[in-house]
């Protein structure tokens, strides 16, 4: 058994024992443990115990994407600025909660201090920089086409759906938003299967998203085994788009080429992972908002 | 053929055949040059309006599609570094090369595909035109299309197409590809081979350097050869939706690109408010047009219920309007289905529809004696568990459900896995809007149906596939952005 870390393990000055957490999977706005009952042993990168995840499971997986089947057309439905709003909503929450968040990517990723908080810092000013996207993509992105006949005729970027994301494997909260927002900015809904060897800050993250005005099933987070639980996500049909991002390229039951090819099965539009993971800091872009992103074009004759 | 209660009928106003020379025997066209494929073999293409064999044509085999695939990665290097400008000039050679053989090669079309010459001649062959002359204007301002200042071509495109559209599908895929400084292996469809043959000759008049375009014709193993070649860069699909899941799965974990357009089974949604004459006429050309063998066919017709009952009336009376035969005759309105193959599977659908208690309405009109025919079919009492209101039918076969409220017909409209096109009729604007705004579809065309341009992005969701042709967007899915 490994030696417990600190974070359990803290004391107060006055010898008093720390209340340490169980950490749970974030499905539908609630908090449940993993149906299976079962939870996997976190370590920090000097294999110190941090604390217990859920082992997330198939059903665990399906009961996410039907909350996020089911919180699809309000959140899609919503108005850009409304979305704008709940984002900005989430910088606020994450604002106020820096120096915990420090500490958990900390430990998490086995980090200094001032490194956790500038990742943390940055993952604030992300969801910032997201909230600003929300009305102006379908600007960039979309337009009026000057076709050969008397129609008004333009294109919009819509929402594909229901996307799965595997959150980066290092970046445990910075990484995470890199990913994460992009998706919901544009209307889509999520289901996270979170840094295998560092969930925790993303399941603290879960605690954000319940006080931000996100509604319930916008975004659920999972953690377990990325082996065991991307197939299905990449498999399951009311899945429309998946994020490989936190796939690995190694071989095994997860490998990049058997997640493609259990997403052809619906066509799942499948975002594939960079050779190594991309520097979250950097500029990141509209490519992740395109990528979950349909192009609508309607037609209308002129005419009086 | 005649029809009850008809005026009077039409004289016969036959486009000349002559218009277009077919050779006896094509070669694989590589390199600038046709040649025989390296073990000889061949297929026949034949006239589905009459049976006749029109032409034997080479089935490109491995060593043939590395043989293209060479040629175009060679070709690649001096066509990508070639300012844009010059290649756009390539591009409007081609626009107006085909416009000045547009009469050759509508009738080449037609006798190959089966299609109306009313169709080839007045909607193919002038968007075949469009999209290389739009195309040509974007190839020396891609700085300005919104991918960054100085977007690459991605290298050789693998590009494998249907027999529907035979050399309007040559077009979308070919324009932007080369408009974008990417060199082209293409395989026309088995059935339908001999305009994208033409077109390459047309490439020989224009100049274009050996290489840039090859054409390998063959059936389905060619066109897998193409899509499993590890020096593609990326794969262009227009074809059914199970081939382009094949296709995912080959090129899974390769990271070439990839872009499918695949089959739809379009809502054409008819509101009571409608004006009745115009949707009707959408009605028709949604799901009649080139035989209903298009992917964007409007097949689904939901129609509200108060006005059900009229609507389908004014249908089978225009309907019985409709000349079903000979593609060359500039009356023709139906043309032949492009395949034996292709009428059994029609068949076969209409046949379940009987089986799971739709009711068949037929259109009243000869069926010639040779070819491959299939008269205008429409299907009431359909449900939506039906297979005829579930799978792409590709054929000029319509099913007719009805709804009560706006909500049930985005509903009804939505349960698909297809999500490709779909049609809207009421002449009140906020609920057009309304309508569009939920239906899950790439395209949706409001009081009109059927409308092309290469400057708008056509594709799916869901199951019809990703990525877009035509516009800007269309432009994204040929550059390494």
């Amino acid at each position: 058994m490994s030696e417990m870390s600190e974070k359990i393990m803290r004391a107060s000055g006055s010898g008093r024992l720390a209340v340490a957490k169980t950490y749970k999977l974030f499905i539908g706005g609630a908090f449940p443990r993993s149906e299976s009952g079962r939870v996997y042993a976190v370590t920090d990168t000097k294999d110190r115990t941090l604390a217990n995840a859920p082992r997330g499971t198939r059903k665990d997986a399906r009961d996410a994407v039907a909350a996020a089947r089911r919180a699809f057309p309000g959140w899609s439905g919503a108005t850009a600025y409304n979305r704008g709003q709940v984002l900005y909503r989430i910088a606020e929450m994450l604002e106020a909660r820096r120096d915990e968040f420090a500490a958990e990517v900390g430990a998490a990723e086995g980090i200094g201090r001032g490194k956790a908080s500038a990742a943390v810092d940055a993952a604030v000013d992300r969801w910032v920089w997201y909230a600003g996207w929300t009305d102006k993509l379908a600007q960039v992105a979309g337009g009026a086409n000057p076709v050969a006949g008397p129609y008004a005729n333009w294109s919009t970027p819509e929402p594909t759906g229901v996307v799965a994301v595997l959150a980066p494997r290092t970046s445990s909260l910075l990484g995470l938003t890199g990913v994460l927002a992009p998706v919901v900015a544009t209307g889509n809904t999520a289901v996270v299967l979170a840094a295998e060897k560092a969930p925790l800050p993303a399941l603290a993250f879960a605690e954000v998203l319940a006080v931000s005005d996100v509604p319930a099933g916008v975004v659920n987070i999972l953690s377990g085994p990325v082996a065991e639980v991307a197939p299905w996500l990449a498999a399951h049909q009311d899945v429309n788009a998946i994020d490989l991002a936190g796939a690995s390229h190694t071989a095994g039951l997860a490998s990049v080429r058997d997640l493609e090819i259990a997403a052809a099965d619906n066509l799942k539009r499948v975002l594939r992972p960079d050779a190594k993971e991309p520097d979250w800091a950097a500029d990141p872009g509209v490519d992740r908002m395109l990528a979950f992103t349909e192009t609508r074009t309607v037609w209308h004759p002129t005419g009086t | 053929m005649t029809t009850p209660g008809r005026a009077f009928a039409y004289a016969p106003a036959p486009e000349s055949r002559s218009a277009a020379d077919i050779a006896p025997s094509y070669g694989l066209f590589v390199d600038g040059r046709f040649a025989e494929a390296a073990d000889g073999a061949t297929l026949k293409t034949v006239n589905p309006a009459t049976e006749e064999v029109l032409s034997e044509v080479a089935v490109g085999g491995e060593a043939d599609v590395d043989r293209a695939v060479k040629a175009a990665r060679k070709a690649f290097k001096a066509w990508s570094a070639l300012p844009g400008a010059e290649r756009a000039k390539y591009l409007f050679r081609i626009a107006r090369l085909i416009q000045e053989h547009a009469r050759e090669l509508a009738v080449l079309e037609t006798l190959d595909n089966g299609k109306p010459i009313r169709e080839s001649r007045d909607v193919d062959l002038p968007l075949v035109a469009a999209h290389f002359f739009h195309h040509a204007g974007w190839a020396d301002k891609l700085a300005y299309a919104g991918f960054g200042p100085n977007p690459r071509p991605l290298g050789v495109a693998g590009q494998v197409i249907p027999w529907n559209f035979p050399l309007l599908m040559l077009a979308w895929k070919i324009a932007p590809a080369l408009a974008t400084g990417n060199t082209v292996v293409l395989k026309p469809a088995e059935t339908t081979p001999l305009t994208a043959l033409r077109f390459a000759e047309i490439c020989v008049e224009a100049g274009l350097p050996p290489g840039v375009v090859n054409i390998v014709t063959g059936a389905g193993a060619t066109g897998r050869a193409v899509v499993a070649h590890p020096d593609v860069d990326k794969i262009a699909f227009t074809g059914s939706t199970p081939v382009g899941k094949e296709i995912i799965r080959t090129v899974a974990g390769t990271g070439r690109r990839l872009t499918l357009e695949l089959g739809g089974k379009a809502a054409n949604i008819v509101y009571d408010d409608a004006a009745l004459d115009s949707a009707i006429e959408g009605i028709v050309n949604g799901v009649f047009f080139n035989q209903g063998q298009v992917c964007c066919a409007g097949s689904r017709l939901l129609v509200q219920e108060s006005v059900a009952d009229e609507v389908v009336a004014m249908l089978t009376r225009r309907l019985g309007t409709l000349r079903l035969g000979d593609p060359l005759d500039k009356n023709t309105d139906i043309g032949a289905i492009n395949s034996a193959a292709q009428l059994d599977r029609v068949k076969a659908l209409a046949a379940a529809g009987d089986d799971e208690g739709a009711e068949r309405w037929t259109a009243p009109c000869a069926i010639p004696a040779k070819g491959f025919w299939f008269p205008p079919t429409v299907f009431t009492g359909v449900t939506q568990a039906h297979r005829i209101a579930r799978e792409e039918i590709f054929g000029p076969v319509l099913s007719v459900l009805t709804f009560r409220t706006p909500a049930e017909a985005v509903e009804k409209a939505n349960n698909t896995p297809y999500g490709l096109s779909a049609g809207v009729w009421t002449e009140k604007g906020a609920k057009a809007l309304w309508t569009a705004q939920r239906l899950r579809a790439g395209v949706v065309w409001t009081n009109t149906f059927n409308r092309f341009d290469p400057a708008s992005p056509f594709g799916g969701f869901k199951e019809s596939g990703f990525g877009r042709e035509g516009g800007r967007h269309g432009l994204g899915a040929y550059l390494n952005v």
